[in-house]
């Protein structure tokens, strides 16, 4: 057993403040909203130019002036303020933003995250995750421990090309939640049903205590 | 001084030509210039680069100087939902210079303020910072990005006065104000233009001053990712 997408998301939120501004991103990182817990108030910027927010519009509501970072349909709140790309990017790596929580192909145990591209197949783009990786307070990565051909993407070095170099604060993936320290990863928590020895074979960065 | 003009290619004359830099407002399909895109098609302006964050879609936006191999090469931080621009790339018939979203930004904001270069923390230690100077403020490494200027900008606005005061709508903002500023001339869609004095002058977004060129249209404003929720009952 494991977590499934959902639980990753459930378990990310509990890493929210009171009080915080944080950017979620385009996955898992979008179902953290759905969880955040009782008496907690963050608000949300998404990178193309909004603060604050609100959740999906109502079917027939929707508004092609309003989308999120994803180009998904949002809603406002009566506390949005919005702005433009290079002001959005002056408040990211002026270190305004809290947290972030990403998605990744792979992370190390150095904290280097690579998220954006594999060379000659998937070509994306890094969008905004170099900036916030670059300036944002905290970064937690939202992911799958393992490829789905059973490798582990939680490495000693990544192989892919970095969006940043040793960025990472905090892992959590299906199997549980890892930290970044000097040394190497701690593991700070299991997930529901996953026993030590299944972490630890799953996972090819060092381990500390 | 008249900014006015009745049309796209209108508002266009004059000013194209082959091999030049556009810079282009936008993020995915929101906001983007689709009037002046469609008139460059239709021009037929050649070996475009093209600072934009992204590529629009196939068929819609900058997906259709794409189709129509118009352009040499794009400046862009997201290209993942164009797959004719990922087709054109991968076989090398397009360069790419892919740049942090909030880099490209910045370079428009400081090819539009006289800042020759400027010195971010974004991309140390990636591919991004090779080749560029890096310099240590404050014991954390910082990387060197230049400015754009380009030769047109090309950006879309919700409402403008005829001196070309500028204001935008929601999240359609996004790239425009600072593409606007790094182009030698700057045309300007807007969905209305509304007359002298019925603007707030302390609610313009982006000032007259870097708008030279205007036109009013029809506007499609193509949604790219419509994501609802069901109505609790």
């Amino acid at each position: 057993m494991a977590w499934d997408r959902n639980q990753m998301a459930a378990r990310a939120a509990l890493e929210l403040q009171d009080g915080w501004y944080v950017n979620l991103g385009i996955g898992i990182p979008t179902l953290v909203v759905n969880y955040i817990p009782k008496g907690i108030e963050v608000t949300l910027q998404s990178e193309n130019g909004m603060l604050g927010m609100g959740p999906f519009p109502y079917e027939g509501e929707e508004d092609p002036d309003l989308i999120n970072a994803g180009k998904q349909t949002i809603t406002e709140l009566p506390q949005t303020a919005y702005f433009d790309s290079a002001q959005s990017f002056a408040m990211i790596r002026g270190g305004k933003i809290a947290m972030a929580i990403l998605g990744a192909m792979e992370v190390a145990e150095n904290g280097d995250l690579a998220n954006w591209m594999i060379p000659g197949k998937l070509v994306k783009g890094m969008g905004g995750a170099m900036d916030l990786v670059a300036g944002v307070g905290r970064v937690v990565v939202v992911m799958d421990h393992t490829s789905k051909h059973g490798e582990s993407k939680v490495l000693k070095a990544c192989t892919l090309p970095l969006t940043g170099k040793g960025v990472v604060n905090r892992i959590i993936t299906n199997l549980g939640v890892l930290d970044v320290v000097p040394g190497g990863l701690k593991l700070i928590e299991l997930a529901e049903g996953v026993t030590e020895a299944e972490f630890r074979a799953a996972t090819e960065a060092t381990l500390v205590n | 001084m008249k900014k006015v003009y009745p049309s796209a290619d209108a508002a266009l004359e004059g000013l194209l030509f082959d091999g030049m830099t556009i810079a282009s407002g936008g993020f995915g399909l929101c906001g983007i210039p689709e009037l002046l895109i469609a008139a460059i098609e239709k021009a037929g302006t050649q070996n475009l680069t093209i600072a934009s964050n992204n590529a629009g879609v196939d068929g819609f936006g900058l997906g259709v100087l794409l189709a129509t191999k118009q352009v040499k090469k794009m400046i862009s931080s997201y290209v993942g939902e164009n797959a004719e621009f990922m087709r054109q790339y991968l076989s090398g018939e397009l360069e790419l210079e892919f740049n942090p979203q909030g880099t490209l930004a910045e370079r428009l904001r400081a090819g539009g303020a006289g800042i020759g270069g400027f010195y971010t923390r974004t991309g140390v230690g990636t591919v991004i910072a090779d080749g560029k100077d890096v310099k240590v403020f404050d014991g954390k490494e910082y990387i060197l990005e230049t400015g754009i200027v380009a030769d047109i900008s090309i950006v879309k606005a919700w409402k403008a006065d005829p001196s070309g005061n500028l204001v935008f709508r929601k999240t359609a903002r996004n790239f425009n104000p600072p593409a606007a500023t790094a182009g030698k001339i700057c045309i300007c869609e807007v969905e209305e233009i509304v007359p002298l004095g019925s603007l707030d002058p302390d609610s313009i977004h982006l000032p007259g001053i870097y708008v030279h060129r205007l036109v009013q249209g029809q506007h499609e404003k193509r949604i790219e990712n419509r994501t609802t929720r069901k109505k609790e009952a």
